[in-house]
């Protein structure tokens, strides 16, 4: 045998001389699939005569939108319905995960209800709904639900300004009249200066242990500011209330069938997961934890904001953002009962007219990948600021 | 002594039925208030919900217009019982799907069976052999007449469709995680920026990607099936889930398990295969079988790009001009076959858990 053949096999067996193979030979067939892909998508594209590039954004649509919460027509461009969409998704979201979180932290405590019959009905709950696929909940609220609702003229009422039919839901429509951009600005500086209040208490508790009513201080200062402007302005802010004419409703706010089907299964659903979530956190909170409080005096009130409530959140906000996640991205389901969202109209209607699948595709997965990622970025910030208390 | 020892029963309004109500329903004011608003919800809302499922329903019949009681009318379930399990398949063909669910059921059976000898090796057909057999049954060739993808439908779809995913998923998954946990630097990077891709976007934007950009994905002539391809798109969407599900297990895993298999001279994939996979994989089987649930309840998406899955057959059949008016029945037995998977599924993963705790 030579002298060189140890020296071979130590290069061959060499760990970081293995990494570097495996590596080179991953990156290669990684490059080489993606160089495939381009090449084979070039050349459909070719063939089949569709134009890339993302100038299409700036071409009249010519599609109407059912809904739109900026100023939209088919003469406008592309780039308006997706803005359009956008705004529907974020739109349906946000009322989402506010009635979400409500019903849901309503389930989870009360899963935790010493009363048998409460905790059970709130287990039922969620084990129904959980095991339920979202897209058949949807289609429940929508085609069984909302569509079955009597006509306009035999709609159900509620205190003479709420109003449910086949067309949708009909809600008073506040009008701002002069003066009242004076009582926002009032309100947010109220709400500015309620801030402080608790900063400063804070930091004086922190100092000299002395207390201060930061909460209620703050509330009177917000409503006192509320109230007094409005009354001194002379009400400027009136409600529009929807009235039958004819065979439909005119005036008020209409919300089309299609939201009010899309938000309340979204926020049933997601409720039915944020339950186990918080049930989760108020039992992660062990028992001396209360008992300890108990015995320094502490009295129920101040257990639960002070001792339970903090640690509980700590564990329950990540999985619950995850939720809200979660929510986001299942309101895409929207497309199967045309509610016009993000996804409905641009992967859809636009994807349809231009034919550039790969632009619009990647801008709509851009939207949704862009709120997961902005997401955790937050929730590991949240996570190492509330580690900095643990021992 | 024994007087001494003579026992105090507890009195009567602590022990039995009536303790117990005291106990848990009217302790206290506010839980008497809270159990009599209970007592009256389920009230308002158990009696009609039974009464129009069970006691005024009509199910013997076979038409719309034999459904004469207030109640619902299962005969229309009844009447397209073949749509909804089997979708277009042909009538004639049907026994290669049954003979199918007879093995599924007879191996499943045999797994949940206690003390039973070779359930590895049952497991093990149920992943590799049986897959493959189901795929030349139900599309034929050799022998066996072809049947199109497109005549596949209902339950049967959803079953093959959930099935393709949770098979196919899970070995990818776990590949993915040992990517994601490796030192080579490379190779993390990629499969972080793959699973954080899938897991960032909406199962439907998958589906509109595979059912609209993979056809430009492929070299000229080349056309994939669309179930194929809302197939390749379910796989990887839950393979990325499944990653983290198994990235949780990999970190979980105590360093010594590692120190320990190097020191007897394992290679990286006999520490794997031998070592830290069988026990990582064990401590996970229940966030595997959540994903699992996950899966099958987003199969219903394959509706919104044309295929007929079981909700989807049910949409369709509520749209047959005979049968309007119809929908409370379809959704309602929908959304009780899923749930009876979706339970039944959830409730093993627990038994499973207190069965596999062997207490590390």
């Amino acid at each position: 045998m030579s002298k060189q053949s140890p020296k071979i096999s130590n290069f061959i067996f060499n760990k970081n001389v293995q990494g570097v193979f495996y590596q080179a030979i991953t990156l290669s067939l990684v490059i080489l699939g993606i160089y495939y892909i381009v090449q084979n998508t070039a050349q459909n594209m070719v063939a089949r005569g569709l134009a890339s590039g993302f100038n299409f954004l700036g071409v009249e649509s010519q599609f109407d939108i059912q809904m739109t919460l900026i100023e939209y027509s088919p003469t406008s461009t592309y780039f308006d319905a997706f803005i359009v969409g956008l705004l529907n998704t974020l739109l349906v979201a946000g009322i989402g995960i506010l009635f979400a979180t409500i019903i849901g932290f309503a389930f989870g405590i009360m899963r935790l209800s010493s009363n048998w019959l409460v905790a059970k009905i709130a287990e039922s709950y969620i084990e129904i709904i959980r095991n339920i696929p979202l897209l058949l909940q949807i289609f429940f609220w929508y085609f069984a639900v909302l569509r079955a609702l009597p006509k306009p003229k035999q709609s159900i009422e509620f205190m003479d300004s709420i109003f449910l039919n086949n067309r949708g839901l009909f809600v008073p429509d506040p009008n701002l009249g002069e003066g009242s951009s004076i009582l926002f600005y009032l309100f947010w500086l109220s709400v500015i200066i309620s801030i402080g209040i608790f900063v400063w208490s804070k930091k004086r508790q922190n100092k000299t242990g002395k207390t201060f009513p930061a909460f209620f201080t703050s509330m009177a200062l917000i409503v006192g500011t509320f109230t007094l402007t409005l009354t001194a302005l002379g009400f400027p802010i009136s409600f529009e209330y929807p009235e039958l004419k004819g065979f439909n409703f005119k005036g008020g706010m209409k919300l089309i069938p299609e939201l009010v089907a899309l938000t309340f299964a979204l926020a049933m659903y997601t409720a039915a997961f944020i339950a186990e979530v918080v049930r989760a956190g108020i039992q992660s909170v062990s028992k001396g934890q209360t008992e300890a409080a108990r015995s320094v005096g502490l009295k129920e009130g101040l257990v639960l904001r002070l001792i339970i409530i903090p640690q509980a959140l700590r564990v329950i906000v990540p999985p619950l953002t995850n939720q809200y996640l979660n929510l986001t991205k299942n309101s895409s389901l929207a497309a199967a009962i045309a509610y016009p969202d993000l996804v409905l109209v641009f992967a859809g209607t636009a994807l349809m007219q231009t034919g550039q699948a790969i632009e619009i595709i990647g801008m709509v997965m851009g939207v949704y990948l862009f709120l997961s990622l902005f997401t955790s970025v937050v929730m590991n910030l949240f996570n190492r600021y509330m580690k900095v208390g643990e021992r | 002594m024994t007087n001494a020892l003579n026992e105090i029963k507890p009195p009567v309004i602590e022990l039995g039925i009536i303790g117990w109500l005291r106990k848990n329903l009217f302790s206290t004011w506010y839980n008497t208030i809270l159990t009599i608003l209970g007592i009256y919800l389920l009230y308002s809302i158990l009696p009609p919900l039974f009464n129009w499922i069970f006691f005024d329903a009509n199910f013997v019949g076979s038409s719309k217009d034999e459904c004469t009681k207030d109640g619902a009318c299962w005969i229309f379930i009844k009447q397209n019982l073949k749509l909804i399990f089997y979708g277009l398949y042909p009538t004639e063909e049907l026994w290669r799907i049954n003979t199918a669910y007879v093995m599924l059921l007879i191996a499943g059976i045999y797994l949940l069976i206690p003390n039973l000898k070779n359930k590895g090796w049952v497991g093990a057909f149920l992943l590799i052999p049986f897959p493959i057999i189901c795929v030349y049954l139900f599309s034929g060739g050799a022998g066996l007449t072809n049947v199109e993808t497109r005549l596949w439908g209902g339950l049967f779809l959803t079953l093959v469709i959930a099935g393709v995913g949770i098979v196919l998923s899970l070995p990818i998954g776990v590949l993915l995680a040992l990517g994601r946990r490796s030192k080579l630097p490379i190779v993390s990077l990629l499969s972080t920026i793959f699973i954080e891709i899938w897991r960032g976007v909406p199962l439907i934007t998958v589906l509109f990607m595979a059912s609209n950009m993979f056809p430009l994905f492929m070299p000229e002539g080349v056309n994939f099936d669309k179930l194929i391809r809302a197939l390749i798109g379910v796989m990887f969407f839950s393979a990325a889930y499944l990653a983290e599900v198994v990235r949780g297990g990999l970190q979980a895993m105590p360093k010594g398990q590692y120190e320990a298999s190097q020191a007897a001279g394992l290679t990286y994939w006999k520490m794997m295969a031998l070592v830290i996979l069988p026990q990582s994989l064990k401590m996970v089987i229940p966030a595997i079988i959540g994903s699992f649930i996950a899966i099958f309840k987003d199969t219903t998406l394959v509706l919104i790009i044309g295929l007929f899955d079981f909700l989807g057959i049910i949409q369709f059949v509520g749209t047959n001009p005979d049968w309007l008016g119809f929908s409370h029945e379809g959704y309602v037995f929908a959304a009780a076959v899923f749930w009876i998977f979706c339970f039944g599924m959830s409730r093993y993963s627990q038994n499973l858990e207190k069965k596999l705790d062997t207490g590390q």
